[in-house]
């Protein structure tokens, strides 16, 4: 047991929520993190898919790496990929389906999620299976707690709750709170997410140099 | 016709695949620093959107639909067999200009191949699928026909090319100015894409 959780395995899993941020730092997997952040729920659900798909998949092609050829790599990895995205697609259809509907076509985008490539190239190709594992979960997370904010700000300060139960009470708006439309618009996902990156750079201004 | 040029002028300025729907962000991020390499890469998106988005719309309606030549619904299989043609046409591409344009060639560099796992081609594939089902009559952005889905990648096409090219001239001029260390770099083209997505808005509603 001591093996699995030594201090380099920690590392793998670690290095991506904070030093190492998928979004904030390798800047991988932008299109859906904005697109799909205007509610906190769509959020959620869009960063553990992620989770799930970027852990299996790092699994699988760490378990077939020495086979896969060189030159037609991409392609399977795709391919990969897009099987699991299918069955996660089918499962939410089938489990979740408001937060499906919601979603619509990002669902489908989260095969070509820079992230999952990225970690596919990285590596899976060249560690073990485990390893993988924890990488692709750290990674997954790494952007779900990104995800997360940026919708809790969106949907709280746009529409006054978060996953759909109000927040701001009621008293604030008789005395002439107004909720912020605009922060329900695609473009102020782009500003707080170069707000969130401001301040993590600005954190971690000294531990980078 | 009509409905033609309208879907056209929509899908560039209304529905733009970077200020509306966040397709392709990853590259435009990333290659935005000059207007030149900008320019090579928005062209780059453009034709082979122009190439999958009709082939994916065919092999939709004459292969996965339920009244295609398998007579079963096979639209579960949609997401590999799109991101297949995407994937082989992106190596066409790759090789095409290698042999014709060598500076595009090594000025692209990386992103070429990067251009198979471009969201904002797999988007307009899956944008199009969606698109099918809604009725030419009352909305302008069905895709009824071969055409349609022509005319659609290539504004969509266009709309990419014109993002990419306008937030390069941007930063290019944004290169002189004091911005805190922070917020440098990846920060502010944040803020700045938010502010031009704001600037696009204003064409929502907007119809021929």
């Amino acid at each position: 047991m001591s093996k699995l959780f030594s201090k380099e395995n920690r590392q793998v899993f670690a290095a991506p929520l904070n030093l190492d941020n998928p979004i904030l730092i390798q800047v991988l997997g932008i299109c859906s993190a904005l697109a799909v952040t205007a509610q906190l729920e769509p959020a959620i659900v869009m960063g553990l898919s992620v989770t799930v798909i970027t852990a299996f998949s790092n699994v699988i092609i760490s378990l077939i790496r020495k086979t896969i050829p060189n030159r037609i790599r991409i392609i399977i990895q795709l391919v990969v990929v897009a099987a699991l995205v299918t069955i996660v697609s089918m499962i939410l259809t089938a489990f979740a389906y408001d937060v499906s509907v919601q979603l619509s076509v990002y669902v489908g985008l989260i095969i070509t999620n820079c992230i999952l490539m990225g970690r596919l190239e990285a590596f899976a190709m060249m560690n073990g299976p485990w390893e993988s594992f924890l990488d692709g979960i750290g990674n997954g997370l790494g952007y779900a707690y990104i995800l997360v904010i940026v919708g809790a700000v969106r949907e709280l300060l746009g529409s006054g709750t978060l996953l759909g139960f109000t927040i701001i009470p009621e008293g604030a708006y008789a005395a002439g709170y107004v909720n912020n439309g605009m922060m329900t618009m695609p473009a102020m996902a782009l500003i707080i997410l170069g707000c969130v990156i401001w301040v993590h750079r600005s954190i971690n201004k000294e531990e980078k140099k | 016709m009509e409905h033609a040029l309208s879907l056209f002028v929509r899908s560039i300025f209304v529905d733009n695949m970077i200020f509306a729907s966040f397709l392709g962000m990853c590259s435009y991020l990333a290659v935005s620093k000059n207007v030149k390499t900008s320019f090579g890469l928005g062209v780059a998106v453009t034709f082979v959107l122009l190439v999958t988005v009709p082939v994916d719309y065919l092999l939709q309606t004459k292969v996965l639909a339920a009244d295609g030549i398998f007579g079963t619904d096979l639209t579960y299989l949609s997401f590999i067999l799109f991101i297949a043609v995407i994937a082989g046409i992106t190596q066409l591409v790759e090789m095409v200009v290698e042999r014709f344009s060598p500076t595009l060639y090594g000025a692209l560099g990386i992103f070429l191949p990067l251009i198979a796992v471009n969201c904002a081609i797999m988007g307009a594939s899956l944008f199009m699928q969606q698109r099918i089902e809604m009725d030419p009559n009352t909305s302008s952005q069905a895709i009824g026909s071969l055409g349609d889905a022509v005319v659609y990648a290539l504004g969509a096409g266009i709309g990419w090319l014109l993002a990419i090219v306008a937030l390069a001239a941007i930063r290019e001029k944004m290169a002189y100015t004091d911005v805190p260390k922070p917020l440098r770099g990846l920060g502010i083209t944040f803020i700045t894409v938010g502010l031009m997505a704001m600037a696009f808005m204003c064409f929502s509603g907007l119809s021929l």
